[in-house]
């Protein structure tokens, strides 16, 4: 029989897939508890308002109801607000404005969507029939929803402790160098850019039971969650005190989550306090227009970016001013995605000397903004790469030139940035250069031609960017204002035949853990990898873990295994010796076998589990019957995946359609465990990134209103939306990781929408565009070309 | 209270359901069969696609009372009895077709239902188009249009096409 | 959803005296529009009036006419081999609508009663001079359609079929909302002996209309040029989030060209 390869670097078929395939997959919407209630949120309807009185009576009284909840029943139990996980200072030192976030609208209503009352009947029509009979008498308030709006000087305020509606005005790097750099530059290049807010919309939407057991007093919390443990912990200890050992928290399947579902939401905490309240189950699912008012949107920033050049094209100077928009309320990590996790990327793969960043973070009556695939990554790689562009055109030198000019070569690395990060590691002359040749960059002007023969203006764009994940080292997000630490566990538990269950805190939600986590451990350990399982979302079976998102399950998670596996071995090296009656220095591990060095004498793995669990030969003096351990792995850096994506438009300059006709990206993620996961993953971000280019855009009104509030006005990708992506990788390793990996989970999300309008920009260069912003619709090309044809025809 | 009754994967059910019963609340809250989804109210992602006498139908957009005397399949009900695999399933599997699995129940369903359609062949753009009444936000829809491709010849008897 | 009584008649003259004893009442086609409403708790009906057993589905063609029973699916016009010969682009038109899901459950009756101003059957039936008959009489397209959601159909009032009469040449070109799908614009352009006639949806404020500048142009001339120069006032244009008022005038334009060539 002909072994197949089921170690690192093989596109092993997913172990989760059976279960989805066959419809048997446990989704929290798919699970019921005896006993269950349902609830019903009534949400605001008011961008802004004072709430002057809440009437449940005739709710109460409504057929199957069982309770009806306001802030009032929370606070008479000591309920606490939603907590924000990461503190940012401002430039004067000040810490941000941290306002109160109410599990339910306490006195005042900021968004359309703010929870205001909670409903709870015996089924899920009835609760959304009574909820019906709520009445909530308001007076309205006046707005903001934009950017513009919100910093306008006389703008209402959201929250009346955040004067000019600032949550803080934040910088970083140094601004007298970047001045005076500025001040000798032979070219100075501005551009304005906005990053379009957009809705996450993983389409499993959000669902939470509560439950509690009466008799050992413990709650269950089963949730669509990307981290369970942060769940437990934040719910628990700031909102309803309740200790940990008392509080289970389950995330079983999750249907995707990028980012969206990292977040504790109110929804979490009112289940689980109200079966205390009732001891009855509670159930919530989320219905999708609920989910665009009351999941945390991604993105929303305005930005101006001006770069200093030498007369050679040589960057010596970059100056960034953002505003970001946090909606109305501070999501769990909100303050950290325009700062930390955008402004520390503004050097990119470029070695600019000196580099200044401030961002003003605003409230406005919106959904709060968090974390969405990539979160400030995508804003910083969206900046740069469209202001590479419009270098190249305003200064004539060739945009491909103008990038090699300035990468930080592959022998800098390690490479200090000027905006806090290290880079351990790149190659981004090879990922460039690997890129344009799988896209035939060179091929490009006949395609263009012929593309022209059939009325059709064809655009190329390239990005080439680096970004930074496998979050993180928790001593330098703690002085970077983190709240929490961001290390990673695993145990691992080899039992008595052999096989081995492997216990990680990170959650998968799509991303194929089931089957990488398997391939290395199975590899690493030398057991078969139908011998291997993985046990994800449930802090009753889990140590500890702080979940997935930010591309680091494999490389924090993944690492965290490695060195419980470390353990593992070094345990079964001192089993080994006693067996062989060698000396534990001469014990070799490989391939699954301990083995006496230079001699045939050896023990295999199973062999050792089994001694470890009938020590009946054993060093019982000095070991440990069982085979179990437990490591906790704190990166000592970031990981920096980086890459070249290149894209190819077509448009239709009649109506203004678009069409990616070739998308190619080359990524540099690390070490690689299996092709074909990592290729889907790269898929997914790039399709969110065309998404986000190109279709999608969270619109509100100058009111507050959300104008794409559903998928009938907000445009989700779909099949005929999107070419086939052709996905390559070229390897630099992580070099502070045992694995020597990276992260993939955000690369396509991060390196595509630049890519994307660089290629609409070119397509339509000549009709003067020199900046579009996202997405680029057909309504908006039409009207640049329309104008522009007006324009000639006037001249 | 208004019955129906209706054949849900071979099996003849008789259920008592309100006027406004859709027919995936049936599924899932009195069948039990929650492998069919709901991932919108606006009758656009296509998770809760099932096959109602043959042909692809949302099952959110379905009342449970039109399905009576119907026969209905759901994603539990693809596979053989013995368990093995419908093609669909395989290609998908294969293919590396999902990530999250949420909407591929409903994918899977549309996907065969397109193929079964489309006796004559589907190139690339007709299983785009044909997909458009479901949503993925994982996969980029690449390796779900390489399954429908790929399962095409098993389903209509012709030599299957191996995987890269 | 709130709930409601349901009925499946299996006559027609008793569908009619259900939906005539209820001004409540709603009668239930595909529910491909009005299942969603409903959803949306936008409609309290005190009764769904199903009309899938009165026999109402089918196609049959003449010489001159193609006749498609109101409970006629979209996907089974569209799949048509004898609507495919007789009026292509009526087939081209139904493979348009929403998508396959949709398209097996939705139902010609279904969208002309509803009249929603972006769906695509309303420009096939005001181009094509259909007519429709309903449990009581014959009405004419052109007096069909009386602005957004709005019909001549009398509360009870059930359509029957729809006769299309057979064009020398005919096609549907549809812009598609990039989000909903439905019609941004939808023009269906339709050349008779006795001249052109060109209706448009997803356009307007009052739903599906005919151009009559285009029409006078292009039955002097069928050819996509004819209408080169005419500008489609934008004042009584929707505008939203994807498309401007203008924007959608110059669509009318650049789809209606379109048809012509296509056709």
């Amino acid at each position: 029989m002909n072994a197949i390869f089921e170690g690192i670097g093989a596109s092993v078929r997913r172990k989760e897939d059976l279960r989805f395939i066959s419809g048997r997959g446990h989704y929290t919407d798919d699970m019921n508890r005896a006993g269950q209630t349902h609830l019903i949120l009534k949400r605001s309807d008011r961008p802004h308002a004072i709430i002057n009185s809440i009437d449940i009576s005739a709710a109460k009284a409504a057929p199957g109801v069982v309770a009806v909840f306001t802030h009032a029943d929370l606070d008479a139990d000591g309920v606490g607000g939603v907590p924000c996980g990461w503190q940012i200072h401002s430039k004067d030192g000040s810490p941000m404005v941290e306002p109160a976030h109410p599990v339910l609208a306490t006195g005042r209503v900021r968004h359309v969507g703010d929870p205001v009352v909670a409903i709870i009947a015996e089924t899920k029509q009835q609760a959304k029939n009574a909820a019906e009979l709520v009445v909530i008498d308001y007076t309205d308030l006046p707005a903001v929803a934009h950017i513009a709006d919100a910093i306008a000087p006389s703008a209402p305020l959201v929250h009346d402790g955040a004067p000019g509606n600032t949550c803080f005005d934040w910088h970083l790097g140094d601004k007298e160098a970047v001045d005076a750099a500025f001040a000798r530059a032979a070219h100075r290049v501005k551009l304005d850019l906005a990053n379009n807010r957009l809705v996450p919309n993983a389409m499993e939407p959000r669902a939470a039971i509560g439950d509690y057991d009466a008799m050992s007093g413990e709650y269950t919390l089963i949730t669509t969650s990307q981290n369970p443990h942060v769940i437990r912990l934040l719910m628990g200890a700031f909102v309803l005190h309740i200790p940990e050992h008392k509080l289970r928290v389950l995330a079983p399947d999750v249907g995707g989550g990028f980012g969206s579902k990292i977040y504790h939401y109110a929804e979490e905490a009112i289940v689980t306090w109200a079966a205390g309240k009732l001891k009855r189950p509670v159930k919530w699912t989320c219905d999708r227009s609920e989910a665009f008012v009351s999941d945390a949107h991604g993105r929303d920033h305005l930005s101006t970016a001006e770069m200093a050049l030498d007369a050679e094209g040589n960057f010596l100077a970059l100056r960034v001013s953002t505003v970001a928009n946090l909606g109305a309320y501070l999501s769990t990590f909100a303050p950290a995605v325009p700062t930390y996790l955008s402004a520390t990327l503004l050097a990119g793969v470029y070695k600019t000397p000196v580099i200044y960043s401030e961002v003003r973070a605003i409230f406005s009556n919106t959904v709060p903004v968090d974390a969405y695939r990539g979160a400030g990554r995508p804003e910083s790689t969206f900046l740069l790469e469209r202001l590479l562009d419009t270098i190249a055109q305003d200064t004539g030198i060739d945009r491909i030139e103008l990038r090699r000019r300035n990468f930080i070569p592959a022998d800098a690395f390690p490479y200090q940035t000027p905006v806090a990060l290290q880079y351990d590691s790149g190659d981004y002359v090879t990922t460039l250069n690997s890129a344009l040749k799988a896209a035939d960059w060179a091929g490009f002007a006949g395609r263009r031609a012929e593309a022209k023969s059939r009325g059709k203006l064809r655009g190329i764009g390239v990005s080439t960017y680096v970004e930074a994940c496998g979050i993180a080292p928790s001593k330098l997000v703690g002085a970077l204002g983190a709240r929490a630490a961001l290390y990673e566990v695993a145990q691992i538990r080899v039992h008595p035949t052999g096989s081995v269950t492997v216990f990680t805190g990170t959650h998968s939600h799509g991303q194929g853990h089931e089957t990488t986590f398997a391939q290395l451990v199975a590899s690493q350990l030398g057991v078969p990898f139908s011998q291997v399982d993985i046990v994800h979302g449930d802090t009753n079976k889990i140590p500890f873990g702080m979940g997935t998102y930010g591309s680091r399950s494999l490389a924090v998670g993944g690492t965290a295994m490695v060195k419980a596996m470390d353990k593992i071995i070094a345990k079964g090296k001192k089993i080994a010796a006693h067996l062989l009656e060698a000396s534990v220095e001469d014990i070799e591990f490989a391939d699954g076998n301990f083995t006496v060095a230079g001699t045939d004498r050896a023990k295999s793995f199973g062999e050792i589990a089994l001694t470890a669990y009938v020590p009946h030969n054993y060093p019982i003096e000095e070991l440990e019957p069982g085979l179990e351990e437990t490591a906790f792995y704190d990166p000592a850096n970031f990981t920096f995946p980086g890459g070249c994506h290149v894209c190819e438009v077509e448009i239709d300059p009649e109506t203004g359609t678009i069409q990616v006709v070739n998308f190619t990206a080359v990524d540099d993620v690390g070490r690689v465990i299996n092709p074909m996961i990592v290729e889907g993953q790269i898929q997914g971000g790039i399709a969110q990134g065309i998404g986000q280019a190109l279709l999608e855009d969270a619109v509100y009104d100058k009111a507050g209103q959300l104008v794409s509030g559903s998928f009938m006005d907000y445009t989700m990708p779909r099949a005929d939306n999107l070419p086939n992506i052709s996905v390559g990788t070229e390897t630099t390793l992580c070099t502070h990781n045992a694995l020597g990996v990276k992260g993939c989970g955000e690369v396509g999300a991060i390196g595509s929408p630049p890519a994307v309008m660089n290629a609409v920009v070119d397509a339509l260069k000549d009709y003067g565009v020199r900046h579009m912003n996202m997405p680029a619709t057909p309504m908006k090309i039409w009207q640049i070309i329309n104008a522009s044809a007006g324009k000639l025809a006037a001249d | 209270m208004p019955q129906v009754t209706l054949t849900v994967n071979g099996k003849t059910h008789t259920v008592e359901v309100e006027g406004r019963t859709l027919l995936v609340e049936l599924l899932r809250e009195k069948l039990g069969l929650t492998g069919t989804h709901v991932g919108c109210d606006t009758s656009q992602c296509g998770a809760c696609t099932v096959m109602m006498n043959g042909t692809s139908v949302k099952s959110c957009t379905t009342l449970a009372l039109q399905a009576d005397g119907a026969s209905v399949m759901t994603i539990e009900g693809l596979a053989a009895a013995d368990g093995t695999l419908h093609p669909m399933q395989e290609a998908f599997r294969e293919h590396h077709a999902l990530q999250c699995g949420f909407c591929t129940p409903g994918m899977v369903m549309s996907a065969v239902d397109l193929v079964q359609s489309h006796p004559q062949g589907l190139s690339e753009a007709d299983i785009r188009h044909g997909l458009e009444g479901n949503l993925c936000r994982c996969t980029g829809y690449h390796n779900i249009v390489k399954a429908v491709a790929a399962a095409w010849p098993v389903m209509h008897g012709k030599q299957p096409v191996a995987a890269e | 959803m709130y709930d409601f009584a349901y009925e499946k008649p299996a006559a027609l003259a008793a569908a009619v005296s259900s939906l005539a004893s209820d001004m409540e009442a709603k009668a239930l086609a595909g529910g491909q529009t009005f299942i969603p409403v409903l959803k949306q708790r936008l409609n309290k009906p005190s009764k769904v009036v199903d009309l899938a057993a009165l026999g109402l589905s089918g196609i049959t063609v003449t010489a001159d006419t193609v006749t498609i029973g109101a409970m006629t699916t979209h996907g089974d016009v569209a799949l048509s081999a004898d609507v495919q010969k007789a009026i292509p682009a009526l087939a081209h038109l139904a493979s348009m609508i929403g998508d396959w899901q949709v398209r097996h459950r939705g139902t010609i009756g279904g969208s002309l009663a509803n009249n929603d101003p972006t769906a695509c059957y309303p420009t096939a039936v005001l181009a094509l001079g259909a007519t429709i008959v309903t449990d009581r009489r014959e009405i004419k397209a052109d007096d069909y359609f009386q602005g957004m959601f709005t019909t001549a159909l009398e509360q009870d009032e059930l359509i029957t079929k729809v006769i299309f009469p057979i064009p020398q040449r005919a096609a549907y070109q549809k812009f598609k909302n990039p989000a909903s799908r439905y019609a941004m614009v939808g023009v269906f352009v339709a050349k008779f002996a006795s001249g052109v006639r060109v209706a448009i949806t997803g356009a307007a404020q009052g739903g599906v209309f005919r151009h009559a500048a285009f029409e006078a142009a292009l039955s002097a001339n069928f050819a996509p040029d004819a209408i080169a120069g005419i500008v489609t006032p934008a004042d009584d244009l929707n505008s939203d989030i994807h498309a401007s008022a203008e924007y959608r005038a110059h669509l009318i334009g650049v789809m209606t060209k379109r048809a012509v060539a296509a056709a």
